[in-house]
């Protein structure tokens, strides 16, 4: 298994990203490589750093010192919009879903960045629709979806500009268990496409069985990476999670 | 697509018969004013409804418009259209001027600069010799009897009818040009700005690029409707083509017929320009205001109950008529999904 993992091409490296608001540091000193086809994880407790990496990575943050290389170009200075053009699309923790927009239209306006004939992006929308599974919602405006549809309709709109890198800030909090096992469903189904897939997610039970990547943060920087059984076992990792005085008993059990 | 092709179609069909019935001056007066200004509110709603970007101050453009035509008429006797063109030309460059510093502003404060910046436009025209200033320009009058081809050369006539048939066709010009661009890439796009900046730029979307293109596109119809106007009244002068007043009517025209709405404008202008056009002939000097009066109380209703403007409320009907014809439809779907 990881021998085939070292053959893989790295996709997206993370090089010593640092990010401060003003004393605040938020991301301190982060590496990491996200490699083609895989599925990468980005786990930590409630202010650790995830989102803020997030946007450090997609171009909303310039990062205060380190360099984001995707494809082997240096994209820590672009902008969203160009970094998403080169094939590294976002979704958003807190969903922004266009409201005045059906689900179509809002798969659509993804749709239209390799294209400019409405044909094509009505096309590109469908295949996106069926994939996710929005179809039978495709005439329902935004701001009439409940939160689950707006995730779906969330890495719908970031699935049609065709990434090749797909970013998912928290797109299970809030889902119900057969709804979590639908977008677990769909991450595994974007990895067979060729996709690779960067996820900040809360929740373990979700994210443990499909990650072939774990990386820990914790008040801002990177405790530990690996695959998901040692991560789960990593001292530090349970510390950061349960607290110094949890872990002392599971030591002496 | 085919019903509001329909709708598009009944529209300029009323207004093509309307001077066929009457050839009361007064109709004909309100008919080509209500074509202008819905067209410069069609030209708003593609800066303000798609894009979202409330603009105060299209009155600049309106009067860039007004004035180069004139000027290139008045100083230079070149026809009024090439003076259309050119004003066309020169607002949409003092549109990307203005605009690209004031796109860093959002909500009202955007709004507050483009008032600003048409407050100065108009100070500098007040000042400025080469356009006469303050006092403004009467247009020469071509000869009475010239014939009809001259006469639409240099945009002047007689009589009201061949103004509604310009302003007519230039308004259907506009207004498909709206439609095929609220479909297009860039209506879209412009449409996933107002909502939100943020997901725009997270798929690919540059917001600065696009909401110039669409301030651009506004501009220079604007401008149109300038030229159009000036050449109409045969008088300009800053105060009155400059005016908030007509950044104003431009506004709350559409804002009353139906904002981000490509009927919206016409809607508008139907009801505001005859009201104001009647109530001042009706009432004379010791009316004016009256229209406005009215016209803040229908403001206040609208913003408050529908939004969406009259579009709304019409949506809202046929809505309603809608769910009770096919309540069964909604049911199967609903079965079969799941």
């Amino acid at each position: 298994m990881s021998e085939v993992k070292v053959k893989l091409k790295p996709l997206l490296e993370i090089k010593n990203i640092t990010m401060k608001f003003g004393s605040l540091v938020a991301n301190e000193d982060i590496s990491f490589t996200v490699h083609e086809n895989e599925i990468v994880s980005l786990i930590g407790p409630n202010g650790a750093g995830k989102t803020t990496l997030f946007n450090c990575i997609t171009g909303f943050y310039r990062p205060f010192s380190g360099k984001v290389i995707y494809n082997g170009k240096d994209i820590t200075s672009m902008t969203s919009y160009q970094i998403c053009k080169l094939g590294i699309t976002r979704t958003f923790q807190i969903v922004k879903t266009l409201n005045e927009m059906t689900v179509e239209e809002n798969v659509m306006t993804g749709a239209f960045l390799h294209t400019n004939s409405r044909k094509k992006a009505e096309e590109i929308a469908k295949e996106t629709l069926e994939l996710t599974g929005l179809m039978p919602k495709k005439n329902v405006l935004g701001a009439n979806l409940t939160i689950a549809d707006r995730k779906r309709v969330e890495i719908a709109r970031a699935l049609a500009t065709n990434p090749r890198i797909l970013m998912l800030d928290e797109c299970m909090a809030g889902l119900n268990q057969t709804e979590i096992k639908e977008v677990m469903d769909l991450c595994l189904k974007l990895k067979e496409k060729g996709l690779s897939l960067l996820i900040v997610e809360h929740i373990m039970e979700a994210i443990m069985p499909i990650s072939d990547k774990v990386v820990v943060l914790n008040a801002g920087k990177k405790i530990t990476e690996g695959n998901p059984q040692d991560v789960v076992n990593n001292d530090e990792v349970i510390k950061a999670y349960l607290g110094e005085r949890y872990h002392a008993k599971s030591k002496k059990s | 697509m085919v019903k509001n092709k329909k709708i598009l179609f009944i529209i300029i069909a009323i207004l093509a018969l309307i001077p066929i019935i009457t050839r009361t001056k007064a109709v004909l007066n309100a008919i080509i004013l209500l074509l202008i200004f819905a067209t410069l509110g069609e030209a708003w709603n593609i800066i303000t409804g798609f894009a979202g970007q409330t603009s105060f101050g299209h009155a600049a453009f309106f009067g860039i418009g007004a004035y180069t035509s004139t000027i290139v008429f008045y100083r230079y006797n070149i026809t009024p259209w090439v003076g259309l063109i050119l004003g066309g030309i020169i607002a949409a460059v003092v549109a990307a001027i203005m605009s690209y510093p004031c796109f860093k502003l959002k909500g009202h404060y955007f709004a507050v600069a483009t008032l600003a910046v048409a407050e100065i436009i108009k100070q500098i025209f007040v000042s400025w010799d080469y356009v006469e200033g303050a006092t403004g320009i009467s247009l020469p009058i071509i000869q009475r009897s010239s014939g009809f081809a001259k006469r639409l050369f240099y945009l002047q006539f007689n009589e009201k009818i061949p103004w509604v048939y310009i302003c007519l066709v230039l308004f259907t010009a506009v207004i498909l040009l709206c439609s095929y661009l609220e479909n297009s890439k860039m209506g879209y796009y412009l449409k996933a700005i107002r909502e939100s900046h943020e997901v725009a730029e997270s798929i690919g979307i540059n917001p600065t690029n696009y909401k110039l293109y669409a301030m651009l596109i506004s501009a220079f119809i604007s401008a149109i409707c300038g030229s159009m106007y000036a050449q109409y009244i045969l008088y300009i002068d800053p105060f009155m083509i400059f005016s908030l007043d007509i950044s104003m009517k431009i506004v709350l025209l559409t804002v009353l017929g139906g904002v981000g709405n490509v009927f919206g404008p016409i809607i508008g202008a139907s009801i505001f320009i005859p009201l104001s056009e009647f109530t001042r002939i009706k009432l004379g000097g010791s009316g004016t205001g009256v229209d406005l009066m009215i016209y803040g109380l229908l403001i206040i209703l609208i913003t408050c109950y529908q939004p969406k403007g009259v579009i709304g409320i019409v949506q809202k009907l046929t809505e309603k008529s809608k769910k009770t014809n096919v309540g069964g439809e909604g049911k199967i779907e609903a079965t079969s999904g799941n």
